[in-house]
């Protein structure tokens, strides 16, 4: 067990943020934060892996062997999934950004202030 | 007790079927989906409603699938449901009947993936009240957070909604992303998710750097959600450019439950890791609401645009309700959810109050409606009463709430709390009190009188682009816009004076933060043992903040009606220009707030 994958996942977290902050296009910003997203993916697979562990699928392997921990795989499912609404949502939001302030910078969204 | 856990779930399944039957025959004329939306929303509601009465007795908890614990093991997932969860879920089923009723004559045009999103946000924020699963806590924060961005965009032809939808979702996901990061390095920990297994594994052993970071992403996650300085900048956005059918179900339970949530995890999972460490954690909590509700006052009292006014006063309450939870005794939560009961039904009138003048007016600035709403009296009452309720003036629900978190807040040596949250009801009271007289009455002056031109011209033109850009004034209104936020903001003020409401929920929050009794009902099945509960009376000096808050509230409308500002000019321009609109700004302000509030909570504990 290293923290190789700890450390990754903290580096994917940051500089997913930095270019959320720094981002001057929707379409990218929306890809940062699968950046970040990405981050989670890692944590939860490395939560689980096992050394020489195989798929956990006993249906043609015998009961005892060491096998990854299935959870933390059913838990990835599920986070893809928000993922996949969650980036669908603000690529349609980007397009409608596009036509009503015909600019998808960020710093060209300038309706609410103050 | 023998089959009311079969509830639950219901009370889940019913909305989300709605929600895809109504998505499904989106054919249909409007006035069927409305009439599916509503039916589903009052069975939930009654559901929530025959749950509440029967946790009374203790947690029901209900396993899915019938995948109940093994000799203390739980590998299924359960929903666990006491007085707070059902009670929580029920003000949201109300909320939801209320935003429905009201939608039936609020919009001119409206098809049914709508309605189908309102099922679906209620679906969510129901399933989140009532689990006992931290991952499921996750997920149906995701749902109803998805759910929400849609729903503040569903004016997607306008620059607002846009711009709003895309803070609200950046902001938000980035909070549950790291909420995800926390459970997993839990699961890693502990090998569970359940909230009652978690408790048990982590028990007996102090919280060392790795639960800390857990405790952190997860409360700070829920603390995002619940709009905590400086975590917030989200909300006033996306609560301004929503429609008001959806702001009433944004700042009346949405944000409640980013509370509830921390509330919840801080009790069951992590109630025996914090134990050594409480003073510490509620010092930086404290700090946390305190700053909440001072800043996002003075931010409110400068607004003039009434929907932006009503989400920053959502700010600053909430910031009371987190120093409610802050303070962790059972008296200051209690206190925190008949506080939230309270602003949350008299938010849900005010900002349908909004969306009525806006109907009739097609306007929602302070200036430019200035004497026009006296062919709505009416409304006015309504705003009034939604004033006291702000300033929990005596005997309203709020004033009890308040009264129990200053009680805790004194036996826990913070004297000065009090006196800095009745100046934080009496600003936002205020800036509402002045609002109404100057719509309503026509007093004060016509123009803001100020030499910042340039500030006041730039609030002009973004006043008169949020919701409403687009909106025909009507000019006449049906009663049924007038009458729903009436019976709300009257739910608001006589909520509180039902007898045995405030003693039986000083009892639910005792119940709540039982942890004990908590694990062994949902690993073991056992009754709960509840111990008898102190129940306190308010006291003279709550009467006292009380009416100090209401005079302030009228002396701060005074002063704001004559033009007069409370902070200095250097200071106010600040306040507002850290509201940015842009998205870097406020990921950035969100890292900064997680690396101060991150460095506070691992120093409290695992320092």
């Amino acid at each position: 067990m290293s923290f190789l994958p700890y450390a990754v996942a903290a580096w994917l977290f940051v500089v997913g943020l930095y270019g959320i902050v720094t981002s001057r296009h929707l379409v990218h910003l929306a890809v940062c934060l699968t950046v970040v997203q990405s981050s989670t993916y890692l944590i939860l697979l490395s939560t689980g892996y096992v050394r020489h562990g195989s798929a956990p699928i006993y249906a043609d392997i015998p009961p005892v062997s060491t096998a990854v921990d299935p959870v933390v795989q059913a838990l990835t499912l599920t986070d893809i999934v928000v993922e996949s609404t969650i980036t669908a949502l603000l690529l349609a939001l980007a397009v409608q950004a596009m036509k009503r302030f015909g600019s998808v910078d960020p710093s060209f969204l300038r309706q609410l202030r103050g | 007790m023998t089959s009311v856990q079969h509830l639950a779930p219901l009370a889940i399944v019913i909305p989300m079927l709605a929600a895809c039957v109504i998505a499904g025959l989106s054919f249909l004329p409007r006035r069927v989906h409305e009439l599916v939306a509503l039916a589903a929303a009052l069975a939930t509601t009654t559901l929530c409603a025959i749950l509440l009465v029967h946790a009374k007795h203790g947690q029901i908890v209900y396993w899915l699938g019938g995948w109940k614990p093994h000799h203390g093991v739980a590998l299924g997932i359960s929903l666990t449901v006491d007085q707070f969860g059902a009670g929580i879920a029920m003000l949201t089923g109300v909320l939801v009947v209320a935003s429905l009723v009201y939608s039936t004559r609020y919009y001119d045009e409206v098809d049914g993936p709508y309605f189908a999103l309102v099922m679906t946000f209620m679906s969510g924020m129901v399933a989140f009240s009532l689990t006992g699963d931290l991952f499921d806590m996750f997920v149906f924060f995701e749902l109803m957070s998805v759910a929400a961005f849609a729903l503040t965009a569903v004016r997607i032809e306008e620059r607002g909604p846009i711009q709003g939808a895309i803070n609200f979702a950046v902001t938000n996901s980035v909070a549950g992303f790291g909420l995800l990061v926390g459970i997993a390095l839990l699961y890693g920990r502990t090998g569970a998710l359940n909230l009652a297994q978690i408790g048990q594994a982590l028990d007996h052993h102090p919280a060392d750097a790795l639960v800390a970071v857990a405790l952190l992403l997860i409360v700070a996650a829920f603390l995002t959600k619940a709009a905590a300085v400086p975590f917030h900048f989200w909300l006033a956005d996306a609560h301004a450019v929503a429609p008001a059918p959806v702001s009433i179900l944004f700042s009346g339970v949405m944000v409640e439950l980013g509370v509830f949530g921390a509330a919840r995890v801080l009790n069951t999972a992590f109630a025996q890791p914090i134990e050594p460490s409480l003073h510490d954690l509620r010092m930086v909590l404290v700090a946390v609401g305190t700053v909440t509700a001072v800043v996002a006052a003075f931010n409110c009292f400068q607004q003039r645009h009434l929907k932006r006014l009503l989400a920053f006063s959502t700010i600053s309450h909430m910031g009371i309700i987190i120093c409610g939870l802050a303070l962790l005794t059972d008296r200051a939560l209690a206190g925190a959810a008949a506080y939230a009961l309270g602003h949350g039904l008299a938010k849900g009138a005010l900002f349908l109050g909004t969306g009525t003048l806006l109907y009739h007016y097609g306007a929602i600035d302070e200036f430019e409606l200035r004497g026009r709403g006296r062919d709505l009296p009416v409304l006015g009452i309504v705003f009034v009463a939604g004033a006291l309720v702000l300033a929990s003036a005596p005997l309203v629900t709020t004033f009890f709430g308040k009264s129990l978190i200053e009680d805790a807040a004194l036996s826990a040596d913070y004297e000065w709390l009090p006196a800095v949250l009745a100046l934080c009801s009496a600003l936002t009271a205020g800036a509402l009190l002045r609002a109404t007289a100057r719509i309503f009455l026509g007093w004060g002056v016509d123009a803001p009188l100020s030499d910042r031109t340039d500030s006041e011209e730039r609030s002009q033109q973004e006043s008169s682009q949020e919701e409403g850009a687009d909106v025909e004034p009507h000019g006449h209104t049906p009663a049924l816009l007038v009458a729903v936020p009436a019976v709300l903001v009257v739910a608001a003020i006589v909520a509180g004076l039902v007898p045995e409401l405030v003693p039986s929920v000083e009892r639910a929050a005792a119940h709540f933060r039982d942890h004990a009794s908590y694990a062994g009902a949902v690993l073991a099945g056992r009754p709960p043992q509840l111990a008898p509960v102190v129940e306190s009376h308010v006291k003279a000096t709550a009467w006292i903040y009380a009416l100090a808050s209401t005079a302030g509230a009228l002396l701060l409308a005074g002063m704001g009606l004559r033009g007069r500002h409370v902070l200095p000019a250097g200071i106010a321009d600040a306040l507002r220009a850290a509201h940015s609109g842009h998205i870097g700004d406020y990921i950035a302000w969100w890292t900064f707030g997680m690396a101060i509030f991150g460095g506070l909570v691992l120093w409290a504990v695992a320092g």
